[in-house]
């Protein structure tokens, strides 16, 4: 059976974020002055073929650990989606 | 002595720095990223460009590519690695060297020249330099903003190499140009023989190219592919 996933990965909480920063900036300008916070990640779409859903997942993890995210200044959330 | 200078797909200073090489009067041999023998390098060079298109993360395919597994065994037997602006990126990736890199501070392409200070000559790159010396080398890249978890036990390793600073050697937030936390421009592993560095030493060979500071770095890797640091 086929199983989907969306990863989400965010950086890390205190470590850079320059697109984060540039767009609070923006949108204070633009006049949306209550905006505290922006943070800029990205989400992948895995779909594969597995036994279980809970194998899916353990696999997804799998690449999450060692390719998708990297663990240096990011985490990730793993997400099953219909 | 040959030093071996890593392809992958994307890679596009591979030649500069056999230019460069050639002009220290050291051997330099091509190697395709599919290879998996780097038997008989005494030096290894991942050069500037957009491995595999820099998709995910820069360096984050690369890592992965048939040849990085020689390269890591023979980095950690000790044979002296450099890895220059996407070769930087590389062995962070590849968990070679500590710390990972985002966007440009300014979210703009740099290509500028830009100083940077000795902060160790404890390496294979910076050992024929001084602490304190500037060095005036060119900076090509989008992401060049070095960050890190552990910022403070590589600061406390003393495992920081360059620093961006002002031509007068100052360190400052306006000398540095991308936003690398503690402006930090060249980091060493513990080991101290595996070196990455943002700015291009292969760029700044010779004087038609506007500097030849970065030769003193290039002259300290090749030494070291023939007499260990001490």
């Amino acid at each position: 059976m086929t199983y989907s996933f969306v990863v989400s990965i965010a950086r890390k909480p205190g470590l850079s974020d320059p697109e984060g920063t540039t767009t609070h900036k923006a949108l204070n300008d633009l006049g949306f002055a209550g905006v505290t916070h922006v943070a800029f990640g990205r989400t992948i779409s895995v779909s594969l073929d597995a036994v279980s859903l809970d194998a899916a997942r353990t696999q997804v993890e799998a690449m999450c650990e060692k390719l998708l995210a990297n663990p240096v200044m990011e985490t990730y959330a793993i997400e099953a989606t219909p | 002595m040959t030093i071996a200078v890593i392809v992958y797909p994307g890679t596009n200073c591979e030649h500069d720095i056999v230019h460069a090489l050639d002009l220290a009067g050291a051997d330099s041999e091509l190697v395709w990223h599919r290879d998996t023998d780097l038997a008989g390098a005494d030096g290894i060079v991942l050069p500037g460009g957009f491995a595999h298109g820099d998709y995910l993360r820069t360096g984050a395919i690369a890592r992965f590519s048939p040849i990085m597994e020689a390269i890591a065994q023979l980095a950690h037997e000790g044979v002296p690695t450099i890895g220059v602006c996407n070769g930087f990126q590389i062995l962070c990736e590849a968990g070679l060297l500590p710390g990972a890199f985002v966007a440009n501070r300014g979210l703009k392409f740099i290509c500028a020249p830009t100083h940077v200070r000795v902060e160790s000559i404890d390496s294979v790159l910076t050992r024929g330099a001084y602490i304190g010396q500037v060095l005036r080398l060119p900076l090509n890249s989008y992401e060049g903003n070095y960050v890190a978890d552990d910022i403070n036990k590589i600061e406390s390793e003393g495992d920081v190499t360059l620093r961006y600073c002002n031509a007068g050697g100052s360190i400052d937030v306006s000398a540095n140009p991308n936003g690398s936390t503690n402006s930090i421009a060249a980091v060493a592993s513990t080991s101290r023989n595996v070196v990455g560095i943002m700015p291009h030493p292969e760029r700044a060979c010779e004087e038609i190219l506007g500097s030849s500071d970065g030769m003193v770095l290039l002259e300290g890797f090749i030494a070291s592919t023939e007499m260990p640091l001490s």
